[in-house]
């Protein structure tokens, strides 16, 4: 009764197909968009926004990235952590190649309108130039990805896994070993330069708060859009095709190379993104420290806990992930008042480090057991709940 | 020219122009390989017998050297302290198979693979938090890294005046002592046999008897006795600290090279990729790139390897039917 699909009828097969069909569908998204575009900027404090939400976003599109990889086409990657360095420093190498070029744009086209607050900068309208360097730093973790993932034209499943494995230790080490990439910055580590899109300062140390949460959000959005639309299209069934059955796939006159390599690359893509926008927005610098074999590993579980094949199921994974230690960590230290007053001591920093290892751990365990499909499929339960509310026979 | 020079020519000229050197980079390959595949052998045996890949390895190696290093701390001597990571390794193993492999039975292999990765994170954090997070050495009187040289008169008559890390010498004893007694175990003993029936076919073996889930308690336990023996073999070598989970990861290439299902190509695959990446590092890694390259080039070589035989050396081949 809460969740009605009775009585919606589509008078085109444009309408029957869309992605929200439902306008209960259409009414929810529209008001979680406006929760996150308007009511989360205005009221969340700084603290949330830069160390909660942006970096699960971040993780988000990095997930939706691997989740095109291994929940719709089937491919076992633990190589996301390096293709994440590789749109970073791609990113990095390019801004600092081209420094002025995004400024003459807005410069050349000439349309300024000043914003109420100053500290936000001007709007300009043809300040595109950050995110096409976005775009052509993931174009080149695509091309990267793409080599990486011919292996997966002769083997599969766990011995991808090893492949992949190779990309992420190779790429590091290149990084770390290669100055160039880092434009010969002292230990590898180079700081992200100002810049700014449609005129607001959305990277650097200085950039606004705001600007950068509503970048990230911006972008999450639009990437989870491409990759729902993707999925329903030739190329997303022929992936899923593949991932079902790669050999009765082939026979039905799906082109297995085409196939795994349009997954690969797309994968890379996103990942590359996520990559360049941790960098960038996150954590104000570039450098192999934040892209280590943990980082693929974390990615995978919030592909596999949220649910394969899933785009919301990238945003819960990435969520979990993202959100579970910091609490674990917040509700530890929480703990350590009570745990004085009865004389018990003090949980340490480095024993907080430990039991987080442990709880995360057994919570991966725990949501494989309870529900190997991933949260995704929870809502699905939930879905049919309400559907037949309150009366369930 | 120059590049062929620099890149083909020139590492092999300084081989052949100290040929000792390479016997010595050889040697203690074959040293490393065997670590390596003394971790992969656990590995082999679980999958095996139960299809799971198991992650974990590589964290049941550090449990086993941290916790014999924690009691040997505590003052208890060794052949205590080594029967009470033995029967800490079996809790382990019963444990893993109650609360996780029982609760996730006819899942996907992904599903299995990602439940080990959770139980290598929760193993590890559990270690440290018992034992804390420093390094710890492991010293029980085994020979250590005491260096000796061959330089009797019949090794200078050869040219052979060569430093052989003790250490090596001990991994290698080990390791083929571990393979023979592994070997008889399986083909001579009631278990074994069991074992190799459930390693064939799960329906089968149960439908004549063969308990299964005690039989993967058993397996689970037997790779902890080789994680038992690698760690202790390891301890000798390196510090004993979470980095050697990512070193134990190494085994995953050693197993596509040795085949996943046999226990002496784990061996040997460790050989290869503990020699091959020695020499590397000495002749190209080290002069020509830098270094470090020990770190991917076993993952590259695997990579290599698979395109031209997927099954490895000595794994049976992958058979597919619609």
């Amino acid at each position: 009764m809460l969740y009605r699909e009775t009585g919606v009828y589509q008078t085109s097969y444009g309408k029957d197909q869309a992605v929200f069909r439902l306008p209960l569908d259409r009414y929810a998204i529209a008001g979680w968009l406006i929760v996150a575009f308007a009511i989360v900027p205005a009221f969340a404090s700084s603290y949330v926004l830069t160390d909660l939400l942006t970096p699960f976003l971040i993780m988000s599109i990095a997930a939706l990235g691997l989740n095109v990889l291994t929940g719709y086409c089937g491919q076992l990657s633990l190589g996301s952590g390096a293709f994440m360095a590789l749109g970073g420093f791609m990113t990095y190498k390019l801004v600092t190649a081209f420094p002025t070029a995004g400024a003459l744009l807005g410069v050349v086209a000439g349309i300024d309108v000043a914003l109420p607050d100053p500290a936000l900068g001007t709007f300009r309208p043809f300040d595109l130039w950050f995110l096409a360097i976005l775009i052509m730093a993931g174009a080149i973790t695509a091309a990267v990805g793409l080599v990486f993932g011919l292996p997966s034209l002769k083997i599969k499943g766990l011995y991808l896994a090893v492949t992949t494995l190779a990309a992420q230790f190779f790429l590091i080490w290149l990084f770390i070993k290669v100055p160039w990439f880092t434009n010969y910055s002292p230990a590898g580590i180079a700081p992200a330069p100002p810049r700014t899109l449609l005129g607001f300062q959305v990277t650097g140390a200085a950039s606004p708060v705001v600007c950068r949460y509503l970048f990230v959000l911006s972008l999450t959005v639009l990437v989870a859009l491409a990759v729902k639309n993707v999925s329903r299209c030739h190329t997303g069934r022929s992936w899923m095709a593949i991932r079902d059955m790669d050999i009765a796939a082939e026979m039905i006159g799906v082109h297995p190379t085409a196939a795994k390599l349009s997954a690969f690359a797309f994968s890379s893509f996103l990942i590359g993104i996520a990559g360049a926008l941790w960098a960038f927005v996150k954590i104000n610098s570039v450098q192999t420290d934040a892209y280590g074999i943990l980082v693929s590993f974390q990615v995978l579980f919030m592909v596999i806990i949220g649910g394969l094949g899933s785009v919301l199921g990238s945003f819960l994974g990435a969520a979990f992930v993202t959100f579970s230690p910091i609490l674990l960590n917040i509700g530890l230290n929480a703990l350590n008042p009570y745990l004085l007053a009865f004389g018990l001591g003090r949980i340490e920093v480095a024993m907080i480090k430990h039991i987080e290892f442990m709880v995360f751990g057994a919570l991966i365990i725990f949501f494989l057991i309870v529900e190997p499909n991933g949260l995704a499929r929870l809502w699905q339960i939930a879905k049919q709940k309400l559907r037949t509310w309150p009366f369930p026979y | 020219m120059g590049i062929v020079e620099t890149y083909l020519i020139g590492p092999f000229a300084e081989m052949a122009a100290y040929p000792a050197g390479v016997l010595e980079t050889v040697i203690a390959g074959i040293g490393n390989g065997f670590l390596y595949g003394l971790v992969a052998i656990g590995f082999v045996i679980i999958f095996k017998s139960s299809g799971v890949f198991n992650y974990a390895q590589g964290a049941v190696v550090f449990f086993a050297a941290l916790n014999f290093a924690g009691l040997l701390t505590l003052g208890l001597p060794w052949y205590l302290a080594g029967l009470l990571t033995l029967l800490l390794l079996v809790a382990l193993a019963f444990a893993v198979e109650r609360t996780v492999l029982r609760l996730l039975v006819g899942q996907s292999a992904l599903t299995l693979f990602m439940a080990t990765i959770g139980v290598s994170f929760f193993i590890e954090g559990l270690v440290e938090a018992a034992w804390g997070g420093n390094p710890h050495l492991l010293k029980i009187g085994l020979p250590e890294s005491a260096l000796f040289t061959i330089d009797h008169a019949w090794g200078e008559a050869a040219g052979l005046d060569i430093i052989v890390q003790e250490s090596d010498l001990l991994a290698i004893a080990v390791g083929l002592v571990l393979v023979l007694a592994l070997y008889a175990f399986f083909h001579r003993s009631r278990i074994g046999q069991a074992l190799r029936a459930v390693a064939d076919d799960h329906m089968a073996s149960m439908s004549v008897g063969i308990p299964l889930n005690r039989m993967w308690v058993i397996v689970w336990s037997l790779s902890g006795l080789t994680a038992f023996v690698a760690a202790t073999v390891w301890g000798t070598k390196i510090q004993i600290e979470p980095t050697m989970i990512g070193l134990a990861l190494k085994a995953l290439p050693v197993l596509i090279l040795g085949g996943l299902t046999s226990i002496p190509g784990a061996l040997v695959g460790g050989c290869i990729i503990g020699v091959s990446e020695l020499l590397f590092e000495t002749y190209w890694g080290q002069p020509l790139f830098g270094g470090a390259t020990t770190e991917w080039f076993a993952y590259v070589l695997a990579l290599v390897f698979l395109l031209f035989r997927p099954q490895g050396l000595f794994g049976e081949p992958i058979i597919e039917r619609v």
